[in-house]
This record gives C-alpha cells, sequence and structure tokens, in this order.
C-alpha cells in the first residue's frame, strides 16, 4: 500500500487534490451567492433568502437543482457547437485558474511524501493565471456572438472591449510587486514579504512595504479586477437595465449557471491574486514573537464564538428544522474550534490558511458591497476610465517603483 | 435598415426593439431604437400598449362612479387623478368643498407627490445600477401606503376624494402617523442624498445627459419637473392655485440645466418642499367640521340624515340610483400632477352621465421629448432619459 503510494504519489496526491479543490470550490461558489444575497439583502434592509432550509441555507442547493430540470431552449439560428461551447469555456477557465494558488505555507506529509496545499505550484504561476484569465473573454465574447440575440451581441462586445482593456492595467499593475519579489512563483511573492517593519508594528506587506509600497498598484488591480470579472460597478456586460441580461439573455438553465459559476470562480480568483501580491497572502498580521502567541488562538475562538451564536440562534429558530439543524452546525463549528485549538500541530497548521482565506473573504466582501452601493458606469466612460486613467497610473507604479528599487536597492 | 456616415465610412445600422417587455421601459413602453454600434441614431417610441380605454368608459359611468377609474390612470399617484377629476367635476356643478377636506385634499396629494417621486428615485436609480436606493425608496413609500390604507381604506386604488369632499371622515389618530411620517422623511430623504448626490458614477451617469432648452420643452409642452429643470418656473399649484394652495408657503424648486441630474435634483427638492406643505397642512386642518358641501341631490346626505328625513332618503336614493344632473356646459381644471400638468376636461350634456371625459395627461406628453433626449446618445442614456421624464405607462396609454 504504502510502496504502491509512493510509487505514483505525485499523481494519486494530485487527483486527490483536484476533486477536493472543485468539491470545496464549487461549494464555496454556492454559498457565495448565498452569502451574496443575504449580505446585499441586509444592507438594503429585508431578509433575503429565507424559506429554503433555516436562513435559507439550503437555498442553493435549491438552486442547483432548480438549474439542473429547468427546460433549456435552444433559440433559433444560434451557432450550435459554439452556444454550447461558450459557457462550459467560462467555467472550466474560471476554475482552472484556481489551480495555481497556493493556499498555505506548509505541505502535508503522507508517508514521508511531502505535497502542498494548491494544485500546482508554477514558477510562472503569475503568467499562468493571467494567460487563463485573459482567455476568460473568448466564453463571454463567443457566448453573446453565437446566441443570435441583439441585446446578447451588444453584450458580448462590450464585454470583450472591457475584458482587453483592463487586462492591460491589470497586468501593469502587479508589475510593481514582481520587480520587488524578483519572482513569478506565488509561494516566492508570498514569501518575499515576510518578516515585520517599523520596529515591528507592521507587517512587511507589498501594500506598505518599502522601498515602494503598492498602494497606486492595489488600487489600480482591484478596480481592474473588479471590471475583468464583469462585476458591478462594471458589470455592462450584462447591465440588466440596458441590455435585459447582456451576453447571457438567451441562456437558461444550467448552461446559464456555468456563466454564472464561472464569474464567481473568478471573483475568488482574483480575490486569492489581491491577497498573494499585495496583503500578504497567508502571513499573519501579528508578529510572530512569544507575546503574540495568543494569536494562534484567534482562528478557533472566531468558530468557537461564531458556533456559539450559530446555536444560540438556532434554539430560538422559529422552525423545527431549524431548532434541529442550526445547533448542529453550530456544534460542529464549536467542535472545529476546539480542535484547531487543543491539538497543537493543527493549531500552527491552520494558521497559514486561516489568514489567506481570512483576507479573501475579505475582498469577497467588497464585491457585494459595492454591487449594493454604486451605480453603474456607462460604456465609453468605462473605456477612458480604462485607458486614459487606471492604465496612465499602472505604468506610473512601474516607473515609480524601478525607480524606488533602483535608489534603495530590492530584496 | 439605413446607412449612416462614421468617422471611418458608411456604417448600417441595426434596430434594436427594446421593450414592450423591458426591465427599464417602465412597464409596456416599445421604443425602437436605430443603433450604430451602440449610438442611437433614431429612438422612436411605440404606445398603446396599456390602452384600457378609460376616458371611453367613464361616458359610461356616473360622475361619481367614474372615480374609480381615474384612480388607475396614473396608478403611483391615485389621489392626483382623484383630485383633477373631482375639481373638474365640481366646477362643472359650481361646488363649494369646505376648507376641511381642502386642507385633507391638499395634505394626501402632497404624500402622493413624495409617494410617486420615490417610486421614480427608486426605479430611476435601478435602472443606472444603484438597485440599494430602490429598495430604500419603497421601504418609505410602503409607510405612505399605510396611511393611504388608513384613510381611505385602500393602499393604491383610493378613491377617495369625491365630488363634494372626501368618501369619508379619517380614522382620529391619523394625523399622529402622518407626523411620525414628516419627522422621519427628511432624514430618509439625507440619506438618498448621500448615495447619489455627489457619487462620482452617478454624476457621470447623468450630469449633461438628455438635456433639452427651455424653448423645446415649451414647444413640445411639457410640464412638470422636466420643465423645471429647464429653468421655466411653471408649477399650477403657483400660477392657478387649486384646493387652497395659495394658502400654502412653499418653493417651486428651478434648475437650469436641464439634464438628467437636474431633473433629479428638482425631484429630491420636491419631496422635501411636500414635506414642508405637508406639515403646515397638519396645522391648518381643523380639527372638526364639514369634508362633504352642503349639496343635497350631489352629495350623498350623512347616514343619520338619511334615516330620520324623508327628503335625504330620497336624494341617497336618487344619488345611488340614476346619480345627479349637471346643466349641459364643460369644465377643465389642470392641478400639478407629480409628473407636471394634469388637465381634466369633463362635458355634460344634462344627462347623468359625462359626455366626455378627457385626460391630459403629462406623462403622454412629456414622452414625445424621449427621441429629443436620446438621439445621438448611448443606450445607457435612453435608459437614464426614460428613467428621467419619469414616466407611468397607465398613463400614457389611458
Amino acid at each position: 500500500m504504502k510502496e504502491l503510494f509512493l510509487q505514483h504519489a505525485f499523481l494519486i496526491t494530485t487527483a486527490v487534490k483536484c476533486g477536493l479543490l472543485l468539491f470545496i470550490v464549487l461549494t464555496v461558489l454556492a454559498y457565495l451567492t448565498w452569502f451574496e444575497r443575504k449580505m446585499i439583502a441586509h444592507m438594503q434592509s429585508r431578509w433575503g433568502p429565507y424559506r429554503v432550509g433555516p436562513h435559507g441555507l439550503l437555498q442553493p442547493a435549491a438552486d442547483g437543482l432548480k438549474f439542473l430540470f429547468k427546460e433549456d431552449p435552444t433559440p433559433a439560428g444560434v451557432d450550435r457547437l459554439v452556444y454550447f461551447l461558450a459557457p462550459a469555456l467560462s467555467l472550466a477557465l474560471g476554475l482552472t485558474t484556481l489551480a495555481v494558488i497556493p493556499f498555505g505555507p506548509e505541505p502535508i506529509r503522507i508517508f514521508g511524501y511531502e505535497t502542498h496545499l494548491g494544485i500546482a505550484d508554477l514558477n510562472i504561476g503569475l503568467l499562468v493565471l493571467f494567460a487563463i484569465s485573459a482567455l476568460g473573454v473568448y466564453g463571454i465574447a463567443l457566448g453573446g456572438w453565437a446566441s443570435n440575440s441583439k441585446y446578447s451581441l451588444l453584450g458580448g462586445l462590450r464585454s470583450s472591449a472591457q475584458m482587453i482593456s483592463y487586462e492591460l492595467a491589470l497586468t501593469l499593475s502587479v508589475v510593481g510587486v514582481l520587480l520587488l519579489a524578483g519572482s513569478f512563483s506565488l509561494r516566492d511573492i508570498i514569501t518575499a514579504q515576510e518578516g515585520r517593519m517599523l520596529w515591528g508594528i507592521l507587517p512587511r506587506w507589498n501594500i506598505l512595504a518599502g522601498p515602494a509600497p503598492q498602494i497606486l498598484g492595489f488600487l489600480c488591480y482591484f478596480v481592474a479586477a473588479v471590471a475583468e470579472t464583469n462585476r458591478a460597478p462594471f458589470d455592462l456586460a450584462e447591465a440588466e437595465s440596458e441590455l435585459v441580461a447582456g451576453f447571457h439573455t438567451e441562456y437558461a438553465s444550467f448552461k446559464f449557471a456555468m456563466f454564472f459559476m464561472g464569474e464567481y470562480a473568478n471573483m475568488i480568483a482574483v480575490s486569492c491574486l489581491a491577497t498573494i501580491m499585495f496583503f500578504g497572502g497567508w502571513i499573519s498580521p501579528f508578529p510572530t514573537t512569544p507575546a503574540w502567541a495568543w494569536t494562534y488562538f484567534l482562528p478557533s475562538v472566531l468558530l468557537a464564538g461564531f458556533g456559539l451564536f450559530v446555536i444560540w440562534d438556532g434554539v430560538h429558530y422559529e422552525t423545527l428544522f431549524g431548532k434541529l439543524v442550526l445547533p448542529g452546525v453550530g456544534a460542529a463549528l464549536c467542535g472545529l474550534g476546539a480542535l484547531f485549538a487543543l491539538v497543537p500541530p493543527v493549531t500552527s497548521y491552520i494558521q497559514g490558511p486561516f489568514w489567506f482565506l481570512t483576507k479573501v473573504f475579505v475582498f469577497l466582501f467588497i464585491y457585494v458591497w459595492a454591487r449594493a452601493t454604486l451605480p453603474r458606469l456607462r460604456y465609453d466612460q468605462l473605456m477612458s476610465f480604462g485607458w486614459k486613467l487606471l492604465l496612465p497610473v499602472s505604468i506610473a507604479n512601474v516607473v515609480l517603483t524601478s525607480l524606488a528599487i533602483l535608489k534603495w536597492g530590492g530584496q | 435598415m439605413t446607412t449612416v456616415q462614421t468617422a471611418t465610412g458608411a456604417a448600417q445600422t441595426m434596430v434594436l426593439n427594446m421593450g414592450p417587455q423591458h426591465p427599464s421601459t417602465h412597464g409596456v413602453l416599445r421604443v425602437l431604437l436605430e443603433l450604430d454600434g451602440e449610438t442611437v441614431v433614431k429612438a422612436v417610441p411605440d404606445l398603446g400598449y396599456l390602452h384600457t380605454g378609460i376616458e371611453k368608459t367613464c361616458e359610461a359611468k356616473t360622475y361619481s362612479q367614474a372615480i374609480t377609474l381615474t384612480d388607475r390612470i396614473d396608478y403611483l399617484a391615485p389621489l392626483s387623478n382623484n383630485l383633477g377629476y373631482c375639481l373638474a367635476v365640481e366646477k362643472l356643478l359650481d361646488l363649494q368643498v369646505p376648507k376641511r377636506a381642502q386642507y385633507i385634499r391638499v395634505l394626501l396629494t402632497e404624500m402622493t407627490r413624495i409617494a410617486s417621486h420615490l417610486v421614480w428615485l427608486g426605479t430611476h436609480a435601478i435602472d443606472l445600477g444603484a438597485m440599494s436606493v430602490f429598495l430604500y425608496c419603497f421601504r418609505e413609500r410602503e409607510e405612505i401606503l399605510k396611511i393611504f390604507e388608513m384613510v381611505a381604506g385602500q393602499r393604491m386604488m383610493t378613491s377617495y376624494f369625491r365630488i363634494g369632499g372626501l368618501a369619508l371622515e379619517p380614522p382620529t389618530g391619523w394625523l399622529k402617523a402622518v407626523e411620525r411620517f414628516v419627522n422621519m422623511m427628511p432624514g430618509r430623504i439625507d440619506e438618498y442624498e448621500d448615495l447619489l448626490t455627489r457619487n462620482r458614477i452617478w454624476l457621470s451617469r447623468t450630469q449633461g445627459i438628455g438635456c433639452i432648452s427651455a424653448e423645446d420643452a415649451v414647444a413640445l409642452s411639457m410640464t412638470g419637473p422636466t420643465l423645471r429643470a429647464a429653468g421655466l418656473a411653471y408649477d399650477n399649484r403657483k400660477l392657478f392655485p387649486y384646493s387652497s394652495y395659495e394658502e400654502f408657503d412653499f418653493a417651486v424648486p428651478v434648475r437650469t440645466e436641464a439634464d438628467c441630474y437636474a431633473r433629479y435634483m428638482i425631484r429630491v427638492a420636491e419631496m422635501r418642499e411636500s414635506v414642508k406643505i405637508i406639515r403646515q397642512a397638519m396645522a391648518k386642518i381643523p380639527a372638526e367640521g364639514p369634508i362633504k358641501a352642503e349639496a343635497p341631490g350631489i352629495v350623498p346626505p350623512q347616514r343619520e340624515k338619511m334615516k330620520t328625513e324623508m327628503e335625504a332618503l330620497i336624494y341617497h336614493f336618487k344619488i345611488f340610483t340614476e346619480g345627479f344632473s349637471p346643466a349641459p356646459g364643460e369644465a377643465y381644471v389642470t392641478i400639478e400632477s407629480p409628473r407636471g400638468e394634469l388637465g381634466v376636461f369633463v362635458a355634460s350634456d344634462g344627462s347623468p352621465k359625462p359626455l366626455r371625459v378627457h385626460f391630459r395627461t403629462p406623462s403622454f406628453v412629456n414622452l414625445q421629448a424621449l427621441p429629443k433626449l436620446a438621439e445621438g446618445r448611448l443606450i445607457a442614456d435612453v435608459v437614464a432619459c426614460i428613467g428621467t421624464i419619469d414616466i407611468v405607462l397607465g398613463e400614457v396609454d389611458r
């Protein structure tokens, strides 16, 4: 058994990791829709999903079933192959981007075989990521073109123009980070940000650290990333009030769901990238000195605290189903918190993934927040914003960073 | 399909059929857009999808019965329509409405104005992508509808104003609910303004969009906030006061930019003015007094009298079986509805049913300006323009 495993260790671990990541990501995608709906609902003083399961927690499952079983009419006059290919492409590319993202610092050891968190650890990870996300435009453009509908066509056109323009600013905005790290490997970019600065008060993340804090770079990156993923306030491609549903007007059932999931996967990918490049990836914001050792228990405290809240809420929930399920979920969360706190190897192991996911979550929240708050830009304003503001600023950022590194030295 | 000359040469245009089922044509408006890329070369509104023949139906009803139809013309401002129609018939009959009823009418129509502007602001904001404002606006509108329900027993199709006064005495304590509302509303308007007024994206989406000169606006006989945004302080409440509006102190907001932003600012300012008028009306409304004119044969008698006096019983019977017959003649009344000048024309031939009822509805007239506002601009601007004209398709098609 052990020999067989070690013989094919790479194959087996990669296959398992792929399966696991796919499972986790698809679940997270589903619950991201729940989170977004619930969050926006509360910002707009309403309840959001509430009927399917306690607090609407089974809503994603219900939506998934609905998408699967809904009638899927194919409009007349579509280019069949491209029409079917486009959503698949969108989803596949969205999920592929997540393959190169490292989620934690320490490897897992199985029978002495070490494997990292994250599927592929490429030395050109960033380039691969941008290459894949740049292909994402095909899904949308082809979908819009193949649908044989004027609204779809306009939506597809808009998004191709938008994604191509913002791709430039997006790529240029991270050049500063590359100059600082001197590597394309996402893992190296994170490790280059280790350490403390300003007498140990602040972490040496790229957003803050000298010689050239990447504040401009981050702002450009995040704006361009929101535009790249076609999210509000740059959601022109599917601008509901203008183009009905934009490029996916003619898509229904699971094909629509694939576009939808692709969009959310992209959201997660660019949030991960923002975390990695500007916010130190899995590096904790607290110092590693013994005086700060208590921060190791933050994950457990948060989980257990949230678990207790869920139990309390469950006991008071109005339906019997909720009364049964919610305390169970809360207890599971508390148990997980206890596991994290009481088993020392686990405690230290989960630090990296915990901080990584927390930061990603913050970015996802900002995405949702922006959608609830901001009006939509107009097509020409979006283009001029991208070309006349974002691009020059990101080029300026490259120049400033290079000069700073020349003067004060890099790593 | 026509060919247009662009910077790079001749290009084919595409016709986009926007509506009648489209998220931002506010009902069933259909606009045929001729597009060169995303630029609108020509916009042709196509009306009539919601035509219900209200004016013709009025001719088959008695004067009092027709009130229920007026609710359904502009379903976002039912009380304004009620008021316009009642004032026209009262003019035809030369009927004096008691002051108390007049003040209550003013209070309720101003609430209607706020409710209507709230729906406008919400839908306009969601058209431009700001979805939260929509829900905030509907939250406050709900409060207004609750007050309507309290007073008239109906949330939307109120039919509360009757010929000669009001349908029934408002319940005790209703002014407390109104007071709660007017105390809350200014803060809530600040909330919408926080989200929009200085928002860079909002400014770039509305400033300089859909401009129309005052001359053009007058030539198209536009009225309401759209005209006032072009610099003309034309407001029927000030110029041709009705229902004792001359006793109220309020400003008519005017701006000169004539773009979508100016129309937005005007409507927001009007909401604040309406709150002011409601406050004044609350102070003016006497605690007791008649709510119906003294006009036996036209205004139904009080139940008490009907049970004790034979004449009252006869009038009651006549009013509810045959109706009343005004002397032959005609009357035209204009009021300031939330959307502009609402004119009501009623002609009588001496029978209990009107010979002709016509509504000069502001939405219908203002919609004429759409091609002028939208042509040469982008699709996204068409949506903004439709939004700021503030059309209600029920009113356009009647």
